[in-house]
């Protein structure tokens, strides 16, 4: 018998006999009743800060005053344009001296602020982590209320990665003392747009 | 050769000893979390239907655990991920090191993992010539010094803001005066981002893997796991066979209950889901055993393999608070490492389930029910039958210790005593000719009802959980 069929056989000889049956999972009564306030609150306890530029012009406006001094912006979004091209980039090291990463996020979740972000979005996995501070755009309109309608929205079968994103990276490792930027990004920025 | 017993109540006391900053700040900054995690959970009207439902999806989970665990391999594999099989740690970390040596792979960045942690995979690849870093901040200051994590989710609790400076200024030659939390993290930033950059594979572990979809899940606060996984080519995760999910709504209920009840926050900042290799990358599962399907058989103490590994229990623990997390001498520490770490060896073990006050708060904040402190009272009926003699240092414990050997006394005892909750931690507090316990401090935090209510009401709601449909 080889290792896999080894534990197969000692977990069915194990089992519990009393065998649980699947719990019903109940529809609880929503909390939430204006998605975008609550959004924007919660994007603010997670660290992240938001902006409502009117159109796309004002958004790119918005990004060259809010990172002036930025010397690579790489931007995954045909809605806003940057210096460094992420169709081009072959491997994620490329990506290793970005300064801003944009990219447009599926939706968000009022309850916690998350926003998700899958490879399409990403185009290069790496953008959302190796960036020094990102700039997530984002319908709002495209707000669910909480996890449980966040997670028939996501459809794991058509990404290979996907990632709720709340706020910047953050720890407390030291001294219990909250700290952003740990590794991934020290800044997020959500422009509702 | 049988490995030397722990002194959990000796290390606690050398803890509690060796000045006056670092004890009371552990157990302030737990305390914090505790405190935290119970506003999070107020703030949901449903939290408390939430646990039951968790809970019970594990159990059926878990009572069905061969067919879902096929059910994730056939995924994972259709998504493209390679999957290996690990009866325990010798052959999860041969596999680890298969993969790396097949690729001329000399260094992995590594996000935390507390069944690599199990499996001393760390310290098996380093002695292959592979350099190891972890990435997590807690985790990289516990490797510099050479010591494990002393918490599952704060690894470095235990110590202060100048020990770290102290590490770091040796390590990476930081100031060792200067003990700002952001300066200490932006030198390990600078640090950390050039090993990312050099790694040939990032490993992680998982918090969840889901059946339906062959994905697993992995949560951070730091994105450390993410750049593990998209930045070197290769990423290779080990999961233990009790981390599975069906469903992929069952997240919804699962991700709502882990950070709640971790750090009180509402989510980690990250939560990422793997389900295939990434465009151009390879994803390698290293699904493991490693004395799960023993304990699964286990009656008295199966119900353990439900547990999320969000450390409430220890949080909330009055004597882990106090002890630290490395007195236990164990991969798992506090409550549930006194139910965990015996199921790995027993001898070695045999003094955890005393170090405990039974007061029963790591039951009533565990987000999957775990009966946390009913396990512990029945694993001192096993040693107390296998006969390990007590190591003299539970004298703090011993007259609590003789009462809960034998369960049946200890209504009577409660009721003589105005509660046998009380009567342990005066023990262990208030007497200092005994022990250290008792200096400068109040009573710590318990439970509003005594042991026995709790008990009592315990199995009531047991049997009304099973007997919802
Ligand atoms: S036993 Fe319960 S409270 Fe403790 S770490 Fe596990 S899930 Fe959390």
């Amino acid at each position: 018998m080889n290792p896999r069929e080894q534990i197969f056989d000692a977990v069915r000889n194990h089992l519990p006999a009393e065998k649980i049956d699947y719990p019903q999972i109940p529809v609880f009564q929503k909390t939430i009743t204006e998605l975008l306030p609550a959004f924007e609150e919660r994007l603010l306890d997670a660290g992240a800060t938001f902006f409502l530029p009117k159109d796309l012009r004002e958004a790119q406006f918005l990004l060259e005053q809010q990172f002036g001094e930025a010397s690579v912006i790489c931007s995954a979004t045909p809605d806003i344009k940057g210096n460094r091209d992420i169709r081009q980039v072959k491997n994620p090291h490329e990506l290793a001296d970005v300064d801003v990463g944009v990219i447009r996020a599926r939706f968000g979740v009022a309850e916690n602020g998350m926003v998700w972000l899958t490879e399409e979005d990403l185009v290069v996995n790496a953008l959302g982590f190796l960036s020094q501070h990102l700039v997530i755009l984002l319908k709002p309109t495209e707000l669910v209320a909480d996890m449980y309608d966040a997670y028939v929205k996501v459809s794991l079968e058509d990404t290979a990665y996907g990632c709720f994103m709340m706020g910047p990276s953050a720890t407390a490792d030291i001294g219990a003392v909250l700290v952003h930027g740990a590794q991934g990004a020290r800044s997020l920025s959500v422009y509702l747009v | 050769m049988a490995a030397k017993r722990v002194d959990p109540a000796a290390n606690a006391a050398a803890f509690i000893d060796q000045d006056d900053i670092h004890e009371p700040a552990h157990d302030r900054n737990l305390w914090a979390a505790r405190m935290k995690r119970d506003a999070a959970a107020k703030a949901i009207p449903e939290w408390e239907d939430l646990r039951t439902i968790a809970s019970l999806i594990k159990e059926h989970t878990l009572t069905h655990l061969d067919k879902y665990l096929e059910q994730f391999e056939a995924n994972a594999i259709k998504r493209g991920a390679k999957v290996y099989w690990a009866r325990d740690a010798a052959e999860h970390n041969q596999h680890v090191w298969n993969i790396l040596n097949e690729r001329k792979i000399s260094s992995i960045i590594k996000s935390k993992s507390m069944l690599q942690e199990e499996c001393g995979m760390t310290q098996f690849l380093e002695t292959r010539g592979i350099t190891v870093t972890e990435s997590d901040l807690g985790e990289r200051i516990q490797q510099l010094d050479n010591q494990p994590p002393s918490h599952i989710v704060m690894p470095a609790i235990h110590k202060t803001a100048a020990d770290i400076a102290q590490i770091f200024s040796k390590a990476i030659g930081t100031d060792p005066n200067n003990t700002d939390p952001h300066y200490l993290n932006e030198a390990m930033r600078q640090d950390a981002r050039k090993r990312f950059l050099e790694a040939g594979a990032g490993m992680t572990g998982a918090n969840f893997a889901i059946a339906e979809t062959g994905t697993f899940v992995v949560c951070t606060n730091e994105g450390n796991a993410d750049i593990g996984a998209a930045v070197p080519r290769v990423h290779i995760a080990s999961i233990g066979i009790e981390k599975i999910l069906p469903k992929v709504e069952d997240l919804g209920v699962f991700i709502r209950l882990l950070s709640r009840s971790a750090l009180g926050t509402l989510a980690t900042q990250y939560t990422s889901h793997f389900s295939g290799p990434r465009k151009g990358g390879e994803l390698h599962i290293i699904i493991t055993d490693n004395g799960r399907s023993k304990r699964l058989g286990m009656d008295d103490f199966w119900h353990s393999l439900k547990c999320i590994r969000c450390g409430a229990c220890m949080n909330t623990c009055p004597v882990y608070r106090r002890s630290g997390g490395l007195s236990y001498g164990a991969t798992y520490s506090g409550p549930i490492g006194i139910i965990l770490d015996p199921t790995f060896d027993e001898s070695k073990y045999s003094e955890l389930p005393y170090h405990s006050t039974l007061c029963g708060s790591c039951t009533e904040v565990c987000p999957v029910k775990i009966d946390i402190s009913d396990q512990i009272l029945r694993w001192r009926k096993v040693m107390a039958e296998k006969k390990f003699l007590p190591i003299s240092r539970r004298l703090a414990f011993s007259a609590a210790g003789k009462i809960f050997e034998r369960p049946n006394l200890f209504h009577g005892a409660e009721t003589a005593a105005s509660a046998a909750l009380k009567i342990t931690p005066h023990f262990l507090l208030y007497n200092r000719a005994l022990n250290p316990w008792g200096r400068h401090r109040e009573l710590p935090h318990f439970a509003k009802q005594t042991f026995r209510e709790w008990f009592i009401q315990n199995k009531q709601q047991n049997q009304e959980d099973k007997q919802q449909p």
